[in-house]
């Protein structure tokens, strides 16, 4: 009785010996819903996201997944089989958190239904003699109990009510001594038991709202360069991932022109070259031909379009190359998106033009300030494009684009392929190959923007059941269930004897400041009679 | 106004001075805990507490402190107060310098974080006699600032676009906040672990050990169970508000709010190590030393997420600024 914890556990007592298939069932739903399985479960979820943290995950590094599989060739299969670089997609962290939750789900509906009883009930009968319950208090007055007792009763109700204890008074059940006696009982801190409640089915809310987001929301990636734009549909995204409900061929058909980037960083000082701000400026519309918006984003401001929102996570330099071949035709004039290596924006990219014969390959390196190192070669020394340079390499041969492998857009594929030059070019250089074939520009350098653009229609229940969930629990940890009692019986010598007691969980501060307030209002009604 | 290469020298300064009252407050303590080494404990038996009904275990009560013993353990308490206004001036000055909030990068936050431990110490300290427990908390604390000034120092400077949000006021507070309960707990539970054990020898017919000095000095192993619970069961709902302030700025910030980045993950690792400790206390009754494993098992959690994280093991959060 004075271990709520005890009576709310859905675990059997002892171990029953399962009989048959339904014992059984039986048996691993008590086993399932019980405390120590539940606690082992949250244990096992804590130790199975360890490697999750320290194996690259598919999700996240897919790169960094492959260099690792390269580097250890025997045991990167072996962990990739039991899905380390997956961890939290992996069959048996799932496994662990649905069984964490049926067993909270088994936990949490009996206790909602011995807690709302709870509520409705009257708070427990006062033992025979509470003066014996560990800090418990007595005393005796001189006045008969008869005439005293009641007066004590109604006066504890009345104080204990007013401090909003819920209480029951019963009366004197015998006006006849030696058995007279009556009590009045009190319990409070209904809120302990409500407030974990809540937080429980917060935590089951909580994994239906993250559910809603994993079926039915998307999430592409687009690079997207000044004066270029895309349209929400599958194809027009670097990566896409959707939920299994999702209809990928129904996206809201909005679209996103990116106008310009605009960034500054801090020039000089300790941090010279960190970002102070940076924004992608673009126009917007809900479907092609609807009325357009311009917006700005920035980190941590996203662009809402419908109920999905746009994020910009990177950028960098995208410079403008034009290819002419012999006779002066132009076989390629774009931008050519180029990745960021550095803090400094040295950055490396690579063009394929297929339509020359033998093809021509361009592997470079972009330095928005260049400087060549005399150790370490041509860097940029900082981000801004003040003093930019192109450093090409010129390969010829056969770019392998027919090979039916998928070939990434920023390495070329050497095999077939050798080296004719090398070059630095300024903005409005022009490079005519040593083999005649042709002339490189390097015409200027824009800016792309990377774009995250995501919907999780499930993430609106997930916030508002984890806040819910910390309410549950400052209640769950600050509110304290206690029981009092106050009994008034017959002294044995014609007075009264009134004794007063507590019970909180062991973990509670104690009651003795909540008794001791009490008793001495009743001492007031009821003087001690020193013998 | 002084220019901002005045005020971050200024709060270089205000650091430096903190260190040396936390460390003058550190041999105060030590000069508390040493008066009376030797002689034979005074042990008092208290009256039951009010239990959940559970027999009364004979609880013993620290002995008054020797009088010169207590003169030095209030010498260490105002040095204590000095040393974590210094502190906080500190980092006041760091972020007026800066013009922005001083938690951009792991020199501020070990200063934060080493501010948040003395903070929740001191604010014990109002409600009870926690002069024992000085110099357990101050070597936290002299640690996290000497790692601050010598491995993790960087300049004062503006933040990157990243944290330009007021997410990362309430989320970093809330965590640093609940970081530095964790640590006072923590080193509450070492303690216990100690006087624990120094018990179990006695119970067996062996002698105290070399420990057993500390016995008369500082509560009972009881008492600091329950305080170690105590200090978690306040802060846990913070921790938990630290995570979801987390990841509404990650939602902002990177359009998703949980990615199991390494930051996230370990987060996560931290609150079920506690929920867990929670739990056990709760549910299945264990207190003492089982329940004293968990506890420091998340706190090595959290530890880990604050340096190995940060150090070694590359995520979206990399904002160390180290190196
Ligand atoms: C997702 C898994 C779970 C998490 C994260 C979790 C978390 C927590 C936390 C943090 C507390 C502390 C609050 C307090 O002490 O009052 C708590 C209390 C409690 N939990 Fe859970 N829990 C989970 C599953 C379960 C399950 C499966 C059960 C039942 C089998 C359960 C039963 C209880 C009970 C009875 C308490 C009350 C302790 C008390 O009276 O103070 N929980 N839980």
């Amino acid at each position: 009785m004075s271990d709520p914890g005890a009576d709310l556990s859905t675990a059997p007592a002892t171990p029953v010996v399962p009989i048959g298939f339904r014992g059984w069932l039986r048996w691993m739903w008590r086993a399932l819903t019980s405390m120590r399985v539940a606690l082992v479960l949250l244990f096992l979820l804590a130790l199975a996201s360890i490697p999750g943290s320290l194996f690259p995950q598919r999700g996240s590094k897919p790169t960094e997944v492959n260099a690792y599989l390269a580097a250890h060739p025997k045991l990167g299969p072996l962990l990739d089989r039991i899905g380390f670089f997956n961890v939290f997609g992996s069959a048996w962290f799932a496994a662990i958190y649905l069984l964490l939750f049926i067993s909270l789900a088994g936990c949490v509906i009996p206790r909602t239904r011995l807690h709302l009883r709870a509520l409705r009930a009257r708070p427990p009968i006062a033992p025979a003699h509470p003066a014996r319950l560990p800090g418990g208090i007595a005393w005796v007055s001189s006045l008969p109990l008869a005439e005293l007792g009641p007066q004590v009763l109604v006066a504890a109700a009345d104080t204990l009510r007013a401090k909003r204890w819920r209480t029951d008074h019963v009366e004197l059940n015998s006006e006849v001594a030696p058995k007279a006696s009556g009590f009045v009982s009190a319990e409070k801190g209904y809120a302990r038991e409500t407030g974990n409640l809540l937080f429980h089915v917060a935590l089951l809310v909580l994994l239906v709202g993250i559910g809603i987001g994993s079926a039915f929301g998307w999430k592409g990636q687009v690079i997207v360069k000044e004066g270029g734009g895309f349209a929400n549909t599958v194809t027009q995204y670097d990566t896409f991932t959707a939920g299994r409900l999702v209809n990928q061929s129904n996206l809201p058909p909005f679209t996103v022109h990116l106008d310009a980037f605009d960034i500054t960083y801090q020039a000089g000082g300790p941090q010279n070259g960190e970002p102070l701000y940076f924004a992608a400026h673009v126009t917007s519309s809900s479907a092609p031909g609807a009325s357009a918006t311009s917006a700005a984003i920035t980190a941590n401001h996203p662009l809402g379009i419908g109920t999905a929102r746009v994020y910009l996570i990177g950028h960098g330099y995208a410079p403008h190359v034009v290819v002419h071949d012999r006779q002066g035709k132009v076989v390629f004039d774009d931008l050519v998106v180029f990745l960021p290596q550095d803090g400094n924006f040295t950055s490396q990219g690579v063009a394929k033009i297929p339509d020359m014969t033998p093809q021509l390959g361009l592997q470079g390196i972009f330095l928005p300030t260049a400087v060549v190192d005399p150790v370490r070669g041509p860097i940029s020394v900082f981000p801004a494009a003040q003093d930019p340079a192109l450093f090409l390499s010129a390969w010829r041969g056969d770019l392998g684009l027919n090979s039916g492998v998928p070939q990434s857009v920023y390495r070329l594929d050497m095999t077939h392929l050798s080296r004719i030059s090398i070059k630095a070019l300024r903005p409005g250089d022009t490079w005519t190959l040593p083999d005649g074939s042709g002339t490189v520009t390097f015409a200027g350098v824009a800016q792309y923007a990377t774009l995250s653009v995501a919907d999780d229609p499930g993430k609106g229940i997930a916030l508002a059941s984890a806040l819910t969930a910390v309410v549950g629990l400052m209640l769950s940890l600050s509110v304290r269930r206690r029981r009092l009692w106050v009994r008034v019986s017959n002294s044995g010598s014609g007075g009264t004897l009134i004794e007063v007691a507590g019970l909180t969980r062991a973990d509670s501060t104690d009651i003795s400041a909540e008794l001791a307030s009490l008793v001495e209002g009743l001492r007031g009604v009821a003087p001690e009679t020193k013998e | 106004m002084p220019s901002d290469a005045t005020l971050a020298q200024l709060s270089n300064i205000l650091v430096y001075a903190s260190m040396t009252a936390f460390t003058v407050a550190m041999i105060a303590f030590a000069v508390s805990l040493a008066a009376g080494r030797g002689k034979v404990a005074e042990v008092v038996a208290e009256p039951a507490l009010v239990g959940g009904g559970q027999a009364p275990a004979p609880l013993q009560m620290p002995a008054p402190l020797l009088a010169s013993g207590r003169r030095s353990g209030n010498v260490g308490m105002s040095l204590y107060w000095l040393a974590t206004t210094f502190l906080a001036l500190g980092i006041a000055a760091r972020g007026l310098s800066a013009h922005r909030l001083p938690w951009g990068n792991m020199y501020e936050f070990s200063c934060a974080a080493a501010f948040a431990v003395s903070l929740v110490f001191l604010v014990i300290s109002l409600r009870r006699d926690v002069r024992w427990l000085g110099i357990f908390v101050v070597l936290p604390v002299l640690l996290t600032l000497g790692l601050a000034v010598t491995v993790l120092y960087s300049t004062s400077g503006p933040l990157v676009p990243e944290l330009h949000s007021y997410w990362l006021g309430i989320h970093v507070t809330a965590a640093i906040l609940s970081g530095g309960s964790f640590c006072v707990s923590g080193v509450v539970t070492i303690l216990y672990l100690a006087i624990e054990r120094i018990d179990r020898r006695v119970a067996a017919g062996l002698t105290p050990g070399r420990l057993g000095f500390l016995v008369p000095k500082v509560p009972t192993a009881d008492r600091l169970d329950t305080l170690g619970y105590r200090i978690i069961a306040f802060m846990f709902p913070l921790w938990t508000f630290a995570v979801i302030a987390g990841a509404i700025w990650a939602e902002s910030a990177w359009g998703r709010y949980w990615g199991w980045d390494p930051k996230e993950t370990w987060a996560f690792i931290t609150w079920v190590i506690y929920a867990g400790y929670l739990h056990a206390r709760a549910t299945i009754g264990w207190r003492g030393r089982r329940a004293a494993y968990i506890s420091l098992l998340g706190f090595a959690a959290f530890i880990f997420n604050y340096y190995g994280v940060n150090l070694f093991v590359t995520g979206l959060h990399s904002f160390a600024g180290v190196g």
